[in-house]
């Protein structure tokens, strides 16, 4: 490995990292959040729910496989849940530049660099993730320093150098879901039935799922009045950032209520659609981002282990009475997903399409298009 | 849960052995934990007295008693359980339990089997009905075929095609398996494989592909998923107990390590485990085609490293899951999470394997499709650099990691890399040294090369370290860099300024350079969710990360203890010594200190993190023990309860003025040091076999001018006699005495008078300021000449003067009060007639340490650390020494993995394990003993060899009870004509080198023989023999072998005296 150049994180609480760069060699700014999957990274880097965040994995050794080549299967990727890395920087431990995967046709530093995108290695991860558990999801940013000689303490105070080049960037504040969703409609797959996928920053695998099952997608953007279309039911796609920016899709989602067709939120989903039904959002602490997360159906003993990766959650006190929260976190209590007690209107907060992460809850998928078939 | 259960029969796995070791004293003891936790009333049935399971309160009735389908019969008849946990005992108690399953007598008694069905344990065990099975799901097996003669194996060969894998079905460990390259190869493995098992498989070669390994948990609600996705370094076609492994899986995509934990899943649910299994695959990452291997519907030597690489107690969790638990109902032990959450990791391990090829001769030192390791070790870290190097130094063979092992090179570095032996790992640093690049290394060992070029980053680190001149001139970022990299000080001072010697001092400088830029290691606690939930576990390991230098660990104001633990199990150090350091911790902690463990082993209970206050799982080295020094800034740390790894680290830890507590290294020094400690006897006028420090040539032989043969040879601080051998001429002396020289260049060696015909006593002791506090006096049934750790011995002593009974404490007493002991100890005696001899003497616990303390119901370990500490102590009236009963401990071999190894015993120590069972007399208990360690009462014929006059006389009183018995008795030649002179009916036999229809080899493949009693003339001639044909033989086709003649008659007479009705069935607390 060649010498790498010096960068630092600095944390908007004034805690300076200092690593190597393996990626793209320019500043990044974002929400620093920490994911504990120990594989997967080619598929986090592209779930578009990472727009606007610096992504950190506890797992100390990274790249050690390599990134697969772009191939494509009916015109959906076969390694990669979008078309490009989404997350605005990444963060790990121990960088394996050599890697091993016969598949494998780059480095993952390669890639990042050619998106264009930032990777800091060298970063005790393990205090990173301790901070942020303890003060909660903070902004960060990536930032390079001249070549010259630094003190090797990584621990330094914001004020201790200057750097007014960029700014902490709250992806809060941005409507992000409508810079990843798609700008127009898709369609995939031959099936008789059709199941509009509302584009909230969709991972690839929940159309793969889809498909699979028989059914033809109609992808639609974030703010797309699908009502208006020819379709059997709807499943809405997780997606980055605050759901409150999505005025347009409640809105469309509401209209849809007054129907009859089977409608199923993921992750982003479920917030809009509890929002459709009433209910509030509220920010996490931290965020439940790994492969791990495990949760009880209420009112039964049927538990899974599921794969998580958000940072908002819903406050199902405020759901109106035609609804009931329908899954619990077995870790701290919150909202899993909530259903509709009389319609076919579920959703759930985990991501039954995985990738990564265990497939305990695929049967989601057999179940919606079950339902849409019989309905 | 079930709350019919009431009352729990769990069986233990008996006496360790290769490819059965300790890890089931942890899982055991977890599910004893469990039960108690529950209130539920625990029987186990355990001869393995070493064990922490069969420890006081652990279980509420313990036996004693040989782990078979008669003894269990009895104790459930005595003890009527509602229930019987099979899962927890290994291979052992698997087999078992599907016995007693299958005859009826569990129904018999109304014994409901706890956990995973008896048929769903038998789907895993037999091949055909597994393949039939895992078809109905498509899940993938390899193409193989169930034969029960060598006729129908030849045939499924042909069809298969070469090369073929063989395995033998209920088998532990993979023993009698193998790949076989042709069919001659194939013939002779099966014909073997036939004699252990009645069916065998002939199985496709999956050589070269990926060997994946999971842990699953299930419960009855259906609940399932895997722990810790572990990998082997090494690829399939190596045994996975002989592999290096590490977790997580490193070398798969996210999707193929996707692919086959779905696969593990619609397994377990479809063949219905409920608790916990294991499951093998070969993967071919390329083609993401996978066959599973094996399953094992029990707690394995997996499951163990597994647990302590994750922190997820899943033997705890098993035995709820048994009780009728789901998963969501039960918290993970001692911490405030659910078991109901798959374990992230945010650091790597790797698990290598401990093998003692040296101890045995003729065994050959290629591993493969067949377990021949007696231990491992588990290092965590950060980057694979960093765990690798820990973990080759933690092996204990000498290795201060990947690089800077000065000793070894290789002859033939292609052949070293091509042909997997227990050093390859040193072939490829060899080979880098040697120019080989990372893809010639991977042709030939087909190893991933994502693992070789990690290990190239050491080897190519180790060449900018030997840059710098000066330990002191070392700039910062490369110590930092080198540190990361796993480097010890040690390494770092060797590459940089190349001293002679033990490197003390410049390993103390390397430390205080170190210090002085604020390069220390940083303390990691292992949560088992990665580091998300700030939960307060206790279990710890260093590595180097941040830079802030620690502050000292104070909780809770406490002081702390540390006590050193025995690392990985070998030969001569096992189970027994983890007995001892977690005896220690307890009573440390009982008497408020925040009691400090340190030990590696993931096979141990020591390291389960629930029996200390703190557990560092990290190396027992000078360095890392100061390490933990320095943050803990201990009372005083205990050397003498973890045998000899903490024992050689007296002098080193006193001269950085580090308290130990109790009996002080220069007290330690002299005991150890022979020539200090015979200076010593001499002066206190206590006998002693001739000795002379050796340390020319010349030396040696005006000394065996003096005393002449036979000799023994030794050199100082060894355990179990590694490098110790008897010589009996003047050839064999100078051979030896090169490789003795070789172990260690540290110490001198000495020679001595070897006496033959002589007693040896063992005596074990706790003192206080040198006065003896309580003390065991036991004696082996062997002569001197067979290693005190293969005897068997007897406790109390039975057969010993009273004069010399007297003796041996008086001269006990006088150490004691010469070295100050303060602590456990224990002295080796020689006696013959009222001659008594000191032989050796070591100042801590010795591997008898639990049987004697058991047997006495008194804790030596207790006492010995009370007294450490200073804390008041009871001290045992008389009477306590006056026993009505008799234990006795016998050793566990396990030659039958060790191909070609020669099954003869000498001052070497080759036992891999021991049991202790204690009955009303001798006879009772030494047939108890060696049934456990395998032995069967024969039911006709019986064979006999028994070599020289002496013990051919020794032989004769036993023989004549045999006679009298009516057994068949086959006899070679000379001892034929001994048998029938004295009016002894035998069958003559002929030799394996000699024609004759009664050929002893063809006899015992016909196996016509149910005990072979072979007594080898003359313990050094170890070649290929008429005698090592015999007990090879003996091994080879399963038949009991004894080769001592006095072993041998303590067991004929007992069997022959005692019906195995009489044997009584009482538990410890009976006695």
């Amino acid at each position: 490995m060649q010498r790498l150049r010096l960068v630092r994180l600095i944390l908007e609480n004034g805690i300076v990292f200092q690593g190597k760069s393996f990626g793209a060699e320019r500043p990044a700014s974002g929400e620093v959040v920490f994911s504990t999957a120990m594989v997967g990274y080619p598929e986090s880097l592209t779930d578009p729910s990472y727009k606007g965040q610096i992504l950190s994995l506890t797992y100390p050794i990274i790249g050690n496989y390599g990134v697969p080549a772009k191939s494509e299967t009916d015109g959906i990727s076969d390694f990669f849940e979008s078309d490009r890395i989404h997350a605005s920087g990444l963060i790990v431990q121990d960088y394996s530049d050599d890697y091993s995967h016969w598949s494998g046709t780059e480095s993952l530093g390669e890639w990042l660099k050619r998106e264009n995108i930032p990777g800091i290695c060298g970063i005790d991860t393990r205090k990173l993730t301790k901070i942020l558990r303890e003060e909660g999801s903070l902004l960060g940013k990536i930032v390079f320093e001249e070549d010259h000689e630094t003190d090797e303490n990584s621990v330094f105070s914001a004020a201790d150098y200057n750097d007014d080049s960029t700014d902490f960037y709250n992806p809060e504040n941005d409507n992000l879901v409508a810079e990843v969703s798609c700008k127009e409609i898709i369609e995939y797959g031959k099936g008789d039935k059709k199941v509009v996928l509302i584009d909230c920053g969709t991972k690839l695998n929940i159309v793969r799922e889809l498909i699979k099952h028989g059914v033809s997608v109609i992808r639609v953007p974030w703010d797309y009045d699908f009502n208006t279309l020819d379709f059997n039911g709807v499943v809405i796609s997780n997606g980055p950032g605050n759901p409150n920016h999505c005025v347009a899709t409640i809105g469309n989602i509401r209209k849809a209520l007054n129907n009859e067709k089977p409608i199923f939120g993921i992750c982003m989903g479920n917030q809009l659609l509890a929002k459709a039904a009433g209910a509030i959002i509220y920010k996490l602490r931290y965020g439940h981002r790994s492969h791990n997360q495990p949760v009880r159906r209420i009112g039964s003993n049927q538990c899974f282990i599921t794969s998580q990766n958000h940072g908002y959650a819903v406050d199902e006190s405020c759901l109106s009475s035609d609804w009931e929260p329908w899954f619990v976190n077995m870790n701290d209590g919150t909202n899993e997903g909530i259903r509709h007690k009389t319609k076919p209107f579920y959703s759930v907060q985990f991501h039954p399409e995985a990738k990564g992460g265990p497939n305990d809850t695929r049967f989601f998928f057999d179940e919606f298009v079950k339902l849409i078939v019989n309905h | 849960m079930d709350q019919s259960i009431k009352k729990v029969i769990l069986l233990g796995s008996g006496a360790l052995k290769i490819g059965q070791a300790g890890e089931f004293d942890y899982s055991g003891s977890q599910a004893l934990k469990a039960m108690r936790e529950e209130g539920i009333e625990t029987v186990l049935i355990n001869p393995n007295i070493a064990t922490i399971q069969t420890s006081e309160g652990v279980a509420d009735k313990v036996y004693f008693l040989p782990i078979t389908p008669y003894f269990v019969e009895k104790v459930i008849q005595k003890e009527k359980p509602d229930g019987i946990l099979l899962a927890f005992g290994g291979q052992t108690a698997l087999n078992c339990g599907t016995e007693l399953y299958q005859s009826g007598t569990l129904e018999k008694y109304n014994v409901k089997v706890l956990g995973t069905s008896v048929d769903a344990i038998m789907i895993t065990e037999d091949r055909d009905l597994f393949v039939k099975k895992l078809d109905e799901i498509d899940a993938k097996t390899p193409q193989s075929r169930a034969v029960e003669s060598l006729e129908e194996a030849l045939e499924a060969a042909n069809e298969i095609g070469f090369p073929i894998m063989l395995r033998s079905a209920y088998a532990l460990g993979g023993q009698g398996s193998g790949i076989c390259e042709n069919e001659k190869e194939f013939t002779e493995l099966c014909k073997s494989a036939l004699s252990f098992s009645n069916q065998i498989l002939i199985e496709e070669s999956l050589k070269g592909w990926k060997e994946i390994e999971f842990e699953v948990i299930r419960d009855k609600n259906d609940h399932c998923f895997t722990v810790v996705p572990m990998e082997n370094f090494d690829p399939l076609g190596i045994h996975t107990g002989e592999s290096i492994v590490v977790a997580p899986i490193i070398t798969l995509r996210q999707d193929q390590i996707e692919l086959l934990e779905d696969v593990a899943r619609r397994v377990v649910r479809h063949i219905g485990i409920v608790g916990e299994c294991n499951i093998q695959y070969a993967f071919n990452a390329e083609t993401n085609d996978y066959r599973i291997i094996e399953i094992n519907a029990r707690l394995s030597r997996s499951s163990a490293l597994a647990s302590k690489a994750s922190g997820y107690p899943l033997a705890f969790v098993a035995t709820k899951l048994a009780l009728g638990y789901t998963l969501d109902q039960i918290g993970e032990m001692g911490t405030p999470n659910s078991a109901y959450t798959a374990p992230k990791v945010d650091y790597m391990i790797v698990k290598i394997p401990r093998w003692d090829l040296n101890k045995f001769y003729g065994v050959s030192h290629e591993i493969g499709s067949s377990m021949k390791s007696v231990g491992e070790v588990m290092s965590i870290g950060q980057s694979f650099e960093e765990v690798i190097q820990k973990g080759l130094r933690m092996i204990g063979q000498g290795m201060h990691g990947f690089v800077g092992n000065r000793e070894i090179t290789f002859d033939d570095v292609e052949e070293s890399l091509s042909k997997p032996t227990d050093l390859r790992i040193f072939a490829i640093a060899d080979a880098f040294e040697k120019g080989y690049s990372v893809e010639k290394i991977e042709e030939l060992t087909k190893i991933d090369p994502w693992f070789l070029g990690k290990l190239e980053n050491i080897y190519n680190y180790s060449k900018v370290i030997s840059s710098y001149n000066k330990i002191e001139d070392l700039p910062e970022d490369v110590l930092r860099e080198a540190k990361r990299l796993g480097f010890s000080d040690f390494q770092i001072a060797r590459f940089i300024e190349e001293p002679e010697g033990n490197m003390e001092t410049e390993q103390i400088r390397v430390r205080n350079h170190r210090k002085s830029l604020q390069i220390t290691p940083v303390i990691r606690r292992i949560y088992t969710v990665a580091s998300e939930h700030p939960d307060k576990t206790n279990y710890l390991y260093f590595t180097y990360g941040d830079v802030k230098p620690h502050t000292p660990y104070k909780e809770d104001g406490k002081e702390a203890v540390i006590v050193l633990g025995s690392g990985a199990y070998r030969i001569g150090s096992s189970v027994e010594f983890d007995w001892c350091s977690v005896n220690a911790v307890q009573t440390a902690r009982e008497l408020g200190y925040d009691s400090v463990m340190i030990n590696y082993n993931p096979e141990t209970v020591s390291t389960d993190y629930d029996m200390c206050d703190r557990l560092y799982f990290d190396e027992l080295t000078f360095e890392r023990v100061l390490d933990v020094i320095d943050v803990e800034n201990p009372k005083g740390v205990i050397l003498s309860v973890g045998g000899q790894i903490p024992n050689n680290l007296a002098m080193k830890l006193h001269r950085q003025d580090v308290p130990i507590l109790g009996t002080q290294p220069t007290s330690i020094d002299r005991a150890e040091n022979r020539h200090k400690f015979s200076g010593m006897l001499d002066d206190l006028g206590i006998d002693q076999p001739r000795w002379k420090e050796a340390s020319s040539v010349e030396e040696i032989d005006a000394f065996i001018d003096e005393v002449g043969f036979p000799l023994l040879i030794r050199p100082s601080y060894v355990l179990s006699g590694a490098a110790m051998n008897v010589c009996y001429d003047r050839d064999q002396m100078h051979t030896f005495l090169k490789m003795a020289v070789n172990v260690s260049k540290e110490y001198p060696v000495v020679i001595s008078s070897f006496m033959q015909n002589a007693k040896e006593i063992e005596f074990d002791a706790v003192a206080k300021e040198g006065e003896v506090v309580e003390y065991a006096i036991s004696e082996h049934v062997e002569f001197a000449g067979v290693h005190s750790g293969d005897a068997t011995l007897v406790f109390p002593a039975q057969k010993i003067y009273f004069e010399t009974m007297r003796r041996v404490k008086k001269i006990s007493k006088q150490i004691a009060k010469e070295l100050n002991i303060s602590g456990p100890f224990n002295i080796q005696y020689l006696a013959k007639n009222n001659d008594i001899k000191v032989i050796e003497c070591n100042l801590r616990a010795s591997r008898s340490f639990p049987f004697v303390s058991k047997v006495l119901k008194q804790n030596f370990i207790d006492t010995a650390t009370r007294i450490m500490l200073d804390a008041p102590y009871s001290k045992p009236d008389s009477s306590v020494f006056d026993l009505e009963y008799i234990g006795v401990k016998a050793s566990q071999f396990s030659f039958s993995r060790l191909q070609n190894a020669d099954p003869v015993l000498g001052v070497d120590m080759s036992s891999t394990g021991e049991v202790g069972c204690i009955g009303d007399d001798f006879s009772e208990a030494i047939l108890k003993s060696m049934l456990s360690v395998g032995y069967k009462i024969p039911k006709k014929a019986i064979l006999i060899s028994s070599g020289e006059m002496k013990s051919k006389v020794d032989l004769l009183d036993a023989c004549k009870l045999l006679g009298e018995r009516n057994y068949e008795l086959y006899a070679s030649h000379g001892t034929q004509k001994f048998l029938v002179d004295n009016g002894i009916k035998a069958t003559e036999v002929d030799w394996p080198d000699e024609d004759g229809e009664n050929n002893i080899l063809t006899m015992i493949a016909d196996k016509k023989f149910d005990l072979i009693i072979n007594i080898p003339k003359d313990v050094t001639r170890r070649e290929l023999t008429n005698g090592y044909n015999i007990r090879r033989g003996a091994i080879d086709y399963n038949i009991p072998l004894i080769t001592n003649a006095r072993l041998a008659s303590a067991f004929i007479t007992a069997f022959c005296t005692l019906d195995l009705d009489d044997v009584h069935i009482k538990s410890w607390d009976e006695y």
